[in-house]
Formats: structure tokens, sequence, C-alpha cells
């Protein structure tokens, strides 16, 4: 995967002098304000940032989750007015269906289209298919007929992934999807949504709060800060296409990794521990 | 290592596990205890019999009610009215509390106007309701229905407000359509909830039938407990108090295993 012939294509998702405000009067918030972006197809674009910076506003924004109040956003050339199958999004948690078995979570979105008698009993055919290769490239070939309460956080997740590809979307959406899980699963999910992406050639846009998961993933790194949300620079990311967990520990990695956490802390405009540690000994020393 | 092992904690600390076996005689050492008091209390003599008839006087009289005086039909015609007031109430209550957690303009429009009327008394509707519709069948469904029908909608509309957020957003980035989501996921996310709904209401509906029959009424079990005050059959009155809770609770045991057959993956675990 050669990163400057991506470049050259027409973007997948188009995002330009995008503004978001929540509330009125005393209680406006300006969550997103002049936004501009540019996701390829086939891309990985990690967003990071302070809490509050919008990173996740803005996922739901491409969405079709959240409106946005000024600016425009096109999604495969078309302006987004809502949600759609042509853009998955992995929540955190609680999205799993707990009345369906995984099979079931995993065939949803072509339940709909049989609900509607959009799919013939071909289709139908060939989609359990692929939903037996999603369960598989998921690892989770055993767990089909589990009920999502009998799976780990980590698997749960798993079958997240699988029913959000099963659509075929161009675009998979990730809302902090590893956020609740251990950093050893974490890892595997890693690698495995890497796999995903190569495999399934989607694009995708990832928000996370883990500096070192967004240089891991991503192609490019967005750093938002926050009031008002805005993006604050955009990392081109130093590693080939094909990551490999000993990267994490190269010099390139480590000294991105450095220079993104700092630029955090400043965009933050919030006292680091240090200082306040420091002001908190100095009174105690006085005393 | 076995030296080194905690003990298991016993059943008395905090939130401490109990078998099985345990908890049922507990249940019944909690179940007979009341009985034995007051079998004690009765036969002592401390208090006279027409105030307090022993446990023997009343299962004699529950006998003589079921083979002289149609026990079963005064059962059954209370069980019908019961469940007709209550099943009327489901009927209205789950469509409207379904888009009253649904729908933003439904909630304004419906949810205060429901809490205002629910904190109007229902016995006090009983006067109204027997000038309007009079006094045969109708008003007692009528009484059970405005008992439990404005408490009902509230709760399916919350049973309804609680299906997680993810769980909606999810089926909208896959592309359901409104009435979609509202068939595929809110209402089989909410189906447990709205069965515990049913069954809790159900409760209240038989306070109410007791209300109805008190004031209105020729047959039934309600109005079988006010005869007997009037002629003095403590005995009676005991019997079909007991028997009222026995009824409710078979009913409610039957919600509890329709919950378990139903909803078999919320009581499965790993």
């Amino acid at each position: 995967m050669d990163a400057h012939k991506v470049v050259t294509l027409a973007p997948r998702i188009r995002v330009r002098a995008l503004g978001k405000i929540f509330g009125d009067g005393p209680t406006r918030v300006e969550a997103l304000k002049d936004i501009d972006l540019e996701v390829c197809d086939n891309e990985f674009v990690t967003l990071v940032g302070a809490s509050g910076c919008g990173k996740s506003t803005l996922l739901r924004i491409i969405g079709g989750l959240e409106y946005h109040t000024s600016g425009e956003i096109l999604s495969s050339g078309k302006p987004v007015s809502g949600p759609g199958a042509d853009r998955a999004m992995v929540f955190q948690h609680y999205s799993l269906y707990p009345w369906l078995d995984v099979m079931e979570n995993i065939r949803f979105s072509r339940r709909l289209q049989v609900n509607r008698g959009e799919l013939t009993s071909a289709d139908v055919e060939v989609a359990s298919g692929r939903a037996e290769a999603l369960l598989n490239l998921m690892g989770l070939p055993n767990m089909a007929h589990a009920y999502p309460n009998q799976l780990s956080g980590g698997m749960q997740q798993r079958v997240a992934i699988a029913r959000a590809l099963m659509g075929r979307p161009e675009i998979l959406l990730m809302d902090e999807p590893f956020g609740a899980l251990d950093a050893q699963t974490r890892e595997v999910m890693h690698d495995l949504i890497l796999h995903v992406f190569k495999l399934e050639k989607a694009t995708i846009v990832f928000v996370t709060h883990d500096v070192e998961e967004a240089i891991y993933l991503g192609q490019r790194v967005v750093l938002l800060a926050p009031r008002p949300g805005r993006i604050d620079t955009i990392y081109k990311v130093p590693l080939p296409a094909q990551r490999h967990q000993d990267m994490k520990h190269s010099r390139e990695f480590l000294d991105l990794k450095k220079q993104i956490l700092q630029r955090i802390r400043e965009t933050s405009g919030m006292k680091t521990d240090s200082d306040l540690l420091e002001q908190l000994s100095r009174t105690a020393s006085t005393q | 290592m076995a030296s080194n092992s905690l003990a298991r904690p016993g059943i008395w600390s905090i939130r401490g596990p109990m078998s099985q076996r345990r908890y049922w005689i507990f249940a019944a050492i909690g179940l007979i205890a009341p009985i034995i008091a007051w079998s004690i209390v009765a036969n002592s003599g401390w208090v006279e019999k027409v105030f307090m008839p022993t446990p023997g006087s009343v299962w004699a009289r529950a006998v003589l009610w079921w083979t002289e005086d149609n026990l079963l039909q005064d059962a059954a015609i209370s069980i019908y009215r019961v469940t007709a007031g209550w099943l009327l109430s489901a009927v209205i209550a789950m469509p409207l509390g379904l888009l009253i957690g649904t729908f933003r303009p439904v909630q304004a429009l419906l949810e205060p106007l429901t809490d205002f009327i629910r904190y109007m008394p229902a016995v006090a509707f009983i006067p109204l309701v027997m000038l309007w519709i009079g006094i045969d069948e109708g008003s007692k469904v009528a009484i059970i229905f405005i008992g439990t029908f404005f408490q009902m909608v509230l709760m399916v509309a919350e049973d309804v407000r609680r299906v997680p957020t993810a769980q909606i957003e999810a089926a909208q980035t896959m592309g359901a359509t409104r009435l979609e989501i509202i068939q595929l996921v809110l209402l089989p996310s909410a189906k447990p909830a709205l069965v515990d709904t049913l069954r809790i209401t159900m409760g209240w509906a038989w306070t109410y039938l007791v209300v109805a029959e008190l004031v209105a009424a020729n047959s039934g079990l309600g109005y079988a407990i006010l005869k007997a005050q009037r002629f003095l059959q403590t005995d009676k009155i005991f019997a079909g108090i007991l028997l009222i809770g026995v009824i409710g609770l078979v009913i409610d045991q039957l919600f509890r295993l329709l919950h378990r057959k139903a909803f078999p993956w919320m009581h499965t675990k790993s």
C-alpha cells in the first residue's frame, strides 16, 4: 500500500469549514470550528485530542448521528444528511443486541434488507457465507450461537466490528472502540483491525484518547484542540503500511508519540500535574 | 496452599453467598413462621375468636366456601374483572407508552397530563364511574382500568427510554428506518422490562379489584369479604384475603416463568 498513490484518489470524506454549536444563549458551546479535513479512499485516519476537543462529535457528524451547524460535509461526493449504511459505526459499548446471538447480530443489516424484500434467497445464501467468513476473521468460529452477555468485552467488540462490516460499508467509523478493554486485549484488537483494514479495503476514521493506538493504527493522526474544537495539527505517520508491534519501540514512533503528547498538553489549556504538585509541596513546606 | 486460602464468606457477610437449598429453607421459615405465630395468638385466647379466627377455622371456612358457597365462581368472576381491566389498560398503554418513550412531541403532549391524572385517587372516581357506566361489569373493569392505566403508561414509556442509545444508533448506521428501529430494536430490547411492568401492574389491578367490588358488586372475592364483615364472619374475611394473596402469587410466578422462557439470553451467563 503506497501512501502517495492514495492521495491522488478522490477523497472519500470531504469536510469543509465545518462548525458545530451546541445549545443556545448562555449554554451555547462551540464544539467545532472551521474544520477542514479530507479522508482518502482506503485511508486509515485517527483522531486524537484532549477531552472536550470534539473528536467524537466530528466522527458522529460524519456518521450522520449529529448534525453540523455550518460548513459542509460530503461522503462519497454526496452531502451527509443523516446516518446511512455506507457509513457503519462501531461504538465503545452497549451497542450489540443482547437478545440476538452472535450470528444474528452480525446478520442484522441483512435482516433489514430481507425485511424490505430487497434480497432474494440467493443473496441471503451469499450473505450467510460472508457472515461465516467475518466470524472466522474475528476469531470467533465457535461463538456463532452465544449471546453477547456470554462474551468477554474483547469478543463483544469483535462481534460489533463484524456486524459493522457485514453491510460492506464504504466508511467504517470507530468511536473509541477499544477504550473499555484491557491493554493486552487491545493489542490483539489493533492487529485484528489492521488485518481487517487490509482485507476489506475500507476507509476508516478512528477516534481514540490513546496516542500510541492512534499512531500504530493510523496513516495520519489528526490532533484536535479544544474550546472551540478545531484541527490543530495533522501528522503523517512515518511507518510502513504493514505495521508490527515491534515498531512501537522504534525511534520514529517514540518521537512522534512524544511530539503529539506534548502538543495535546499544550492545547488542553490545563495546568499539568507537576505544576500542581510543586505548588502543593511549596505550601506544605511553608507551614 | 489450602491453609493459605481465605475462608468462604458466611451467609451474613455483606452480599454474601447462599446455597439454593439454604435459600429455600429460609424462605420456608419466612412463610411458615407467621402462620405459627398467628396460630399461637389465635389459640391462646388473648384475642376473641370473632376478631382473630384460628388458621384451622379459616381453612374450614374456605372448604365450606368451596363446597357450599361457590368459591370457584367468586374467584372466577374476580379473575375475569382483573384480567379485563388490566388487559384493556395494557392494550392502550403499550402503544401509547412506546410513542411517549420514542417521540419527544408525544412525550410533551401526554406525559405531564398522565403524571397529573396519576395522582388523582382512582377510588375517588368510583361515584363518577357509577354515574357514567352504572353498576354492571363495565364499572368494575373501569375502576381497575383507571387504577392501573396511568401508572402503566409511564412505566412503559420509561422501559422504552431505557434502551441504550448505542443500540439505536448502531441500527441507524446500518441503514435502519424509524419503523425498523421501533420493530427490530426498541421493542425487542425493551421487551423483558415490559413483561416486568405487566407483572407489577397486575398486582395493582388486584388492589383495585377489591376496591371496585367493595363498592358496587354482588359477586366476587372482594364482595364476599365485604359481605362476611356484615355477618361478622372474620374467618371468611381471612380466607378471602389469603386467597387473593395466593392467586396473586401464582400469577406472579407465572410471569416470572414466562420471563425465563421468553428471554433465555437474560438468564444465561458464561
